[in-house]
């Protein structure tokens, strides 16, 4: 039966091809806009660790004092060198790494490479297993590199392949700021989207080639970019006194694997901010946040409104596209109350007419979903084409494209419903009769 | 017109009659609050920048070493005034609309610390000696620095450069002193302060603000000695020679620091690259709309057919009772401008709803009120357009009709 009732609905369609056609094209620019926009979205929402981003939490303190106080405001979100430190060596999480970004100018040795700035990471050695970081060729650093302040760095799969054509360059040497350092380890492709552990470098930012531990980049007076807060006096002595200015500009993430792991740091966090009031270093009361990775995401608003705003504006779109092809259908249904009447008069049932056309009306669903796809892939590929710097994520996965095809075969099945049941409602005998 | 007849007609025909209105009604929301985010991003595409955006050439050198600036600059500046075409040269720490943004807070009290709630936020441009001249600034009042205060002030790493006299803008001028003369006037950031000498034309912000175009022009110059924060250096020439002027000045550059990273570009693509946002969301908009008004029209053409199909044998009926083509052409243009008043009235409440929502959840402002007889009157002549096919049709059905029976 369904066999029989998907040849009718493609016959169907032959029928007043004009309509059908503009059915089709609505439903597909519909759907297209749409999915090109919720693609958008979909991409720049998307979870930056899988399964690993429910366990990472961010810790917050307010170390800053009494000026311009106004109770429950949100803490600094970056933490002091002090605090920064403090919370990193007590070890209360299962892992933890102190972190921060900056630009190191970059001296290949390769003479057909001019020399240039390199984003660089300044982090400790959790970072590789914290957040499960694969590495192709060699191993990361350890809690020793960090206390000797080594001359290490691992550098990403991309400088990799810009430097040493992809082969391994373990024990190879890098020069960054005019110092020579050994390359220990080459990460595999990693590139978590959003930039979730440093958004002060912007959400989708372009990943670091290079990572250095923090205690090294110290020591060399590497160039810290990104956010700095700071109060009081400010910072005075430049970026060479950050560790004694009272501002705040590390990123801290700890990994918890359990609510009560959880409820332990959040009190461990509790009696710090306690102590150090009661020490005097602390002025305001005891404020602190511990978000995990969707949460300080969501908080920190990193979808861009511009993308937002666009899909609400397609799905307005796609909605006038429906209602225009509820018009159209009802006009082309009612166009046919003749042959359903002849039908329903030689017995025809009700509900199979009624079967029949919504099967029409899916089949124009389907139709136009496959043009709307076609549509949406120009769409997305017209967004990669755009200067901003989430464009070049936008690609389609699996999940959208079986999405697009669900919502168009939904909507346009949903949009026979009404003419459908008006069609069949036409009274058999007075149709026969004006015949 | 009569239009009784029109509405007893299209009583009999509720579900049609309701989806054109809905229709409109959804497009003309959908359009009110699409043109007039357009609107509001070419607004901002567009604020005005008091400097030489066309000739003005931007060259970024870093990596060098930071001992060295002292000799380094005026070595660096030498080189680049030797450059054909260049007619001023100097060296600053950021530029307008480069999104590298250097804030500072100053209250007008002597007390004023700089985390003082009432303060307000500026940008510090760094200005190494004639700045004005390569930015091409325009100056309104008073005087830019001369070359004492350009030599004594120092930034050596800390956060605010040691001088104690400024230049503002015009606009931060009237913020600041409504009313007043801001000549000599003074701002605090305990322990720092800065008397105004000068005022320009309004310069942007390395940021703009979307909300308060005025927020976008809070920005004050300090005169700075060589130092290592100053690493942009800018040219200024003629409009038509600009590339030249940059590729000549990153070789020249690089040459005298082969250690550095030397990048440059037109003031022009700071800008174009500023705004690219904007511009391709203008773009998005603007299709949508157009694909949108299509599609409306498309389905008045197609209800509208069905409608004069249904009801050839009438209309034969009226013609043969004496109803001229004009009188059965008015009726359904009657007929839809009635559908389209009722769909833009709808239409206008629900873009103002629309317009409320998107002001909680997003930045936008409050939308201009002639934004929606705007949309309407779009809606009311893509209605009557759109009709026009149709209704020709209709009015060409020959009065024989009423005596065939089909």
């Amino acid at each position: 039966m369904f066999a029989y009732y998907l040849e009718l609905a493609f016959r169907g369609l032959n029928r007043n091809r004009v309509l059908t056609a503009l059915m089709v094209l609505a439903v597909a620019l519909g759907i297209g806009a749409c999915m090109t926009t919720l693609t958008v979205l979909h991409v720049l929402s998307g979870d930056p660790l899988p399964g690993r981003s429910g366990s990472l939490y961010y810790p917050q303190l307010d170390p800053r004092d009494m000026d311009a106080y106004t109770p429950g405001v949100e803490p600094p979100g970056q933490l002091s060198w002090i605090d920064g430190m403090y919370l990193l060596r007590a070890k209360r999480a299962k892992r933890q790494a102190l972190m921060t970004g900056g630009m190191v100018p970059l001296q290949p040795e390769q003479a057909s490479i001019d020399p240039y700035h390199s984003e660089a990471r300044y982090t400790t050695a959790d970072f590789f297993p914290m957040f499960g970081v694969p590495l192709q060729y060699g191993t990361a650093w350890g809690d020793a590199e960090d206390q000797s302040k080594a001359r290490v760095v691992v550098i990403s799969a991309e400088l990799n392949n810009k430097l040493f054509g992809g082969k391994n360059s373990v024990g190879k040497t890098l020069r960054l700021q005019a110092t020579d350092f050994r390359i220990i380890g080459v990460m595999g492709d990693w590139r978590p989207n959003p930039h979730f552990y440093d958004l002060y470098m912007g959400s989708y930012a372009d990943y670091e080639e290079v990572y250095v531990p923090l205690s090294t980049a110290r020591d060399l007076h590497m160039d810290h970019d990104g956010s700095t807060d700071c109060w009081g006096n400010g910072n005075t002595g430049g970026q060479d006194n950050l560790e004694k200015a009272p501002c705040t500009w590390l990123q801290f993430w700890v990994e918890l694997d359990d609510p009560s792991s959880v409820a332990a740091y959040r009190s461990f966090l509790q009696h710090y901010s306690e102590d150090q009031r009661t020490a005097g270093r602390f002025e305001r009361p005891v404020n602190i946040r511990l978000r995990n990775v969707r949460e300080w995401l969501e908080f920190k608003q990193v979808v861009p409104s511009d993308a937002r705003l666009q899909a609400w504006l397609a799905l307005g779109f796609l909605v006038v596209c429906l209602i225009n092809t509820v018009g159209l259908m009802l006009a082309k249904f009612m166009r046919r109350a003749a042959e359903l009447g002849v039908r329903r008069a030689l017995g025809a049932s009700r509900r199979a007419l009624f079967g029949q056309l919504l099967m029409e009306s899916g089949v124009i669903g389907l139709v136009g979903g496959l043009l709307g796809l076609v549509l949406a892939l120009v769409g997305l590929w017209a967004v990669r084409q755009q200067p901003s710097d989430y464009a070049k994520l936008a690609h389609m996965d699996a999940a959208m494209l079986l999405l697009t095809f669900i919502v168009s075969v939904v909507a346009s099945t949903l949009a026979g419903v009404l003419p459908a049941w008006r069609a069949c409602r036409v009274a058999p005998a007075l149709q026969l009769k004006a015949q | 017109m009569e239009i009784r007849p029109i509405l007893a007609s299209l009583r009999k025909h509720r579900i049609p009659t309701l989806l054109i209105v809905l229709q409109i009604a959804l497009a003309c929301a959908v359009l009110c609050n699409a043109v007039f985010m357009i609107g509001k991003r070419v607004s901002d595409m567009h604020l005005p920048n008091a400097m030489d955006e066309a000739g003005t050439v931007v060259v970024n050198v870093q990596g060098t070493d930071e001992k060295l600036v002292a000799a380094d600059i005026p070595r660096n500046l030498a080189a680049l005034r030797g450059i054909a075409g260049a007619q001023a040269v100097s060296v600053v720490h950021t530029m307008p609309l480069s999104r590298n943004n250097w804030g500072w807070s100053f209250g007008l009290t002597p007390d004023a610390p700089v985390s003082d709630p009432n303060n307000l936020n500026v940008t510090l441009y760094f200005a190494g000696e004639n700045a004005d001249k390569a930015m091409g600034l325009q100056l309104r009042q008073g005087r830019f620095f001369n070359a004492e205060e350009y030599a004594d002030s120092k930034v050596d790493g800390g956060a605010v450069p040691s001088t104690h006299v400024m230049v503002v803008t015009e606009t931060l001028a009237k913020k600041l002193w409504p009313g007043q003369s801001a000549l000599g006037k003074t701002v605090y950031s305990k322990p720092y302060y800065f008397t105004v000498i000068g005022i320009v034309a309004d310069v942007l912000r390395p940021y703009t603000f979307a909300l308060d175009h005025d927020r976008s022009y809070y920005d004050i110059f300090l005169p700075v000695a060589p130092d290592a924060v100053l690493h942009e250096y800018i040219l200024r020439g003629a409009p038509a020679d600009r590339e030249r002027i940059a590729r000549e000045a990153v070789a020249k550059l690089q040459q005298l620091n082969p250690q550095a990273v030397v990048k440059g570009q037109t003031y022009q693509s700071i800008r174009d690259q500023y705004f690219a946002n904007s511009q391709s969301m203008v773009w998005i908009l603007v299709l949508v709309c157009l694909v949108m008004l299509a599609v409306t029209a498309f389905g008045i053409v197609g209800l509208t057919s069905f409608w004069v199909s249904q009801r050839r044998r009438q209309i034969g009926i009226r013609r043969a009772v004496g109803a001229t083509r004009g009188d059965i052409l008015r009726y359904f243009r009657t007929e839809n401008f009635l559908l389209s008043s009722a769909g833009v009235l709808i239409g206008m409440v629900l873009a103002f709803g629309i317009n409320l929502y998107l002001m909680q959840h997003y930045e936008l402002e409050r939308m201009p009120w002639y934004y929606l007889p705007g949309g309407a009157l779009t809606l009311w002549l893509i209605g009557q357009l759109a009709v026009l096919g149709p209704a020709t049709r209709a009015a060409s059905v020959p009065p024989v009709i009423a005596t065939q029976s089909t």
